[in-house]
């Protein structure tokens, strides 16, 4: 065991145990901020794997700005501190059991996969210039400009789209 | 000599040689680490004991008066003397208040100011520690603060505090969006004048440490501007105090602290005004360079500080000269006038700098014609916006013609100069 | 160093918790937290193997900035629509908000 592996185990257990509370806590703000939590466990592992402007990125948008959005939207669509009767619904049992089926699915494969030693690992250590490179690609025609340009749509079609849902109709006069 | 040049690196190299005889390399570097994470939280804690004091004293002149004198040498053991009163007092939870959230929103209040300064350089060889995302991870910690004082807001069970914490997203997440877009323009011509790492903030001073007309402020002055504005807006003090504002909702998200916990806030309130200017300092007026910092890097601290401080002084006459400014002009300001300034004056920097190169013309030209297309943006800014108040006004006084006793239902705005570009016609 | 499988194990763990939530959460704004937490496995996944598979290549960071980029896309237009549901029905209980249930 080295720092490395203790730190990621120490983090995995945290990221785990909030998401856990985020879909189980009876108070939507709590689920919240645990979900913050979750996601900064999650920049913790960015770090991890050497990708810091993820890192940072995952704090601004998801932190700095989807929490925020979600913890707003719970404010206005709750009264203040009133969070009682159950949080899940009738069938609740189902999702639990598909979700389970869901993850032995999944870690038996992985589990068939890194037997047979199916990845390639590439063993290179990640070149500085990575982040610029990043940066490159995302502008250049052969890679991804044109999933850029898609995505810009897309929020602008998003916040033009949110807008116009959640305005309220009585304003328009 | 050795250690004038490089006081940080002798005594990290002194303490490395006093550990490595007990503890595995491992453990020694984390120790150092932890070490300069304490130096930097430590400095960053103490500081506001000056600033609160220079603040006070500064307002005191600006409004006529003395300011606090008593306690100490010019009263600069006044902030001290608050603190003990703040800690002595009785330490209160509200009853419905949500105890864990309630307790946990000062101190990351606090925390996301002080991580800031782990990448602002002092001087060459002064930083905490020079990431190559520096300025992204200023606006990642930054984001926190937004939510700790939602947090506060809402855990303390009262309605002047959520309305305070409503306030805090309308204003705060808003005015996150020209900072942003400002701090790019520094990113982007450190990367012209060609240093390897433009988004760190080591680089950025770097590259303008060359001569007068390197300063970011001269090259790209409307990004300084409205990155200061919304910085200013970011910390949540005068003009821009809507979350606080006291004659309107008490003393939003604050409201229901007392003792150190009202502290933090105040602590962190401070603390951001300054850290603004000193991100001013850095980004913009050029951070630790200044004449014979080559020779005495040392020099660079006392250049970096007098630069944070002219910033903060000018952060402090705004929050003495201007009234608070109102909810919905707070917003129109943000998203009719800097957004779209700031997306242009983005567009203006990058095309000038790339048809007019410092290679081809040289920095000197290169920064004047940068100036240039600055000063076209915000003539054309200016002019498009006032033109657009004038409409305004015109519709509105077609609607009440002036000399009519305005009614009941008038436009509460009416009477209010409209800003850059008023509000929506009702 | 960290095995790959660890990422992969945490991601799928992860994934199968998001997929608890959206199941089992009656709340609306829940569910989109647990659609997050959905996303950010993927995202845990596409860094991983970016790390592990293919460092000098970028696909694995631009994959993750795209993912970060629908995810507050869906975030600004999903919480729009519950606001509005709410404002019409006074719920956010996605039960109750059945008008075009089978």
């Amino acid at each position: 065991m080295t720092g490395l592996q203790i730190t990621f185990l120490v983090v995995a257990a945290a990221i785990l145990a909030s998401a856990v509370l985020v879909v189980t806590a009876r108070n939507l703000v709590h689920a919240a901020l645990w979900l913050i939590a979750t996601l900064f466990g999650m920049a913790i592992l960015f770090v991890l794997l050497q990708a810091g402007f993820l890192a940072a990125v995952q704090v601004v948008v998801y932190i700095g700005a989807i929490a925020i959005l979600i913890i707003f939207a719970i404010m206005l669509t709750r009264r203040v501190m009133q969070d009682t009767g159950p949080q899940t619904n009738s069938q609740w049992w189902l999702g639990g059991l598909l979700a389970a089926a869901l993850l032995a699915a999944i870690a038996y494969t992985l589990f068939r996969v890194d037997q047979q030693g199916a990845f390639p690992l590439a063993n290179v250590p990640i070149p500085d210039s990575s982040l610029a490179e990043l940066g490159k690609a995302l502008v250049s025609p052969d890679f991804y400009m044109i999933p850029l340009v898609v995505i810009g749509v897309l929020l602008a079609v998003g916040m033009v789209g949110s807008i116009a849902i959640a305005r309220d109709e009585r304003e328009k006069e | 000599m050795e250690f004038l040049s490089n006081p940080i690196g002798v005594i990290r190299d002194w303490l490395a040689g006093l550990l490595s005889g007990f503890l595995p390399p491992d453990a020694v570097s984390l120790v150092l680490v932890i070490l300069g994470a304490l130096v930097v939280g430590a400095l960053g804690l103490t500081t506001p004991l000056f600033l609160i004091w220079y603040e006070r004293r500064l307002i005191g002149r600006m409004q006529d008066r003395v300011g606090p004198n008593r306690v100490g040498p010019e009263g600069l053991f006044q902030t001290v003397a608050d603190a003990l009163k703040l800690l002595s007092k009785e330490d209160i939870t509200p009853i419905g208040a949500d105890k864990i959230v309630y307790n946990l929103a000062p101190i990351m209040a606090v925390v996301s100011v002080l991580t800031m300064w782990a990448v602002i350089p002092l001087a060459v060889n002064i930083v905490g520690t020079d990431l190559n995302i520096g300025v992204l991870y200023i606006v990642s910690v930054g984001s926190l603060g937004t939510l700790a004082i939602m947090l506060g807001g809402w855990a303390s069970n009262n309605k002047y505090a959520l309305l305070g914490a409503f306030r805090t997203v309308a204003q705060l997440v808003c005015y996150e969006v020209p900072m942003i877009l400002a701090l790019i323009v520094p990113v982007l011509l450190a990367s012209s004048v060609g240093v390897a790492n433009p988004m760190s903030m080591q680089e950025v001073v770097a590259a303008q440490s060359g001569a007068w007309h390197e300063w970011f402020l001269f090259k790209a002055p409307i990004a300084f501007l409205i990155f200061f504005i919304a910085s200013v807006a970011e910390t949540g003090r005068a003009p821009f105090d809507l979350l606080e504002a006291e004659s309107e909702i008490v003393a939003g998200f604050n409201i229901e602290y007392s003792g150190m916990k009202f502290g933090m806030f105040f602590v962190a309130e401070f603390l951001h005004a300054f850290t603004v200017g000193a991100l001013v300092a850095t980004l913009f007026l050029g951070g630790w360079s200044g004449p014979f910092v080559e020779q005495a890097p040392l020099l660079g601290v006392v250049y970096f500080i007098l630069k944070a401080f002219a910033a903060y002084f000018l952060i402090i006459l705004m929050r003495a000269a201007l009234p608070r400014i109102r909810i919905d002009h707070m917003l129109d300001l943000n998203w009719k006038f800097l957004v779209p300034i700031m997306l242009a004056a983005i567009v203006a920097i990058a095309v000038t700098d790339k048809a007019l190169p410092r290679a081809t013309v040289g920095p000197l030209w290169n920064a004047v014609a940068l100036f240039a297309a600055n000063l076209v943006v915000a003539v054309i800014a200016v002019n498009w916006t006032s033109a657009a108040a004038r409409q305004m006004r015109q519709a509105d006084e077609s609607r009440n013609p002036p000399g009519a006793a305005p009614a009941a239902s008038a436009d509460h705005g009416h009477d209010a100069p409209a800003p850059a570009a008023s509000h929506a016609a009702h | 160093m960290i095995p790959l499988s660890w990422y992969l194990a945490l991601s799928a763990a992860l994934f199968s918790v998001g997929v608890y939530g959206v199941l089992a959460r009656k709340n609306a704004v829940a569910i989109l937290m647990s659609v997050e937490l959905m996303l950010n496995a993927v995202n845990i996944n596409l860094v991983a193997f970016w790390h592990y598979l293919t460092p000098t290549a970028v696909s694995g960071m631009a994959f993750a900035l795209i993912v970060f980029a629908v995810a507050a896309a869906e975030a600004a237009v999903g919480l729009a629509l519950i606001i509005s549901i709410y404002r019409r029905r006074q719920t956010v209980v996605a039960e109750d908000v059945n008008l075009m249930k089978f």
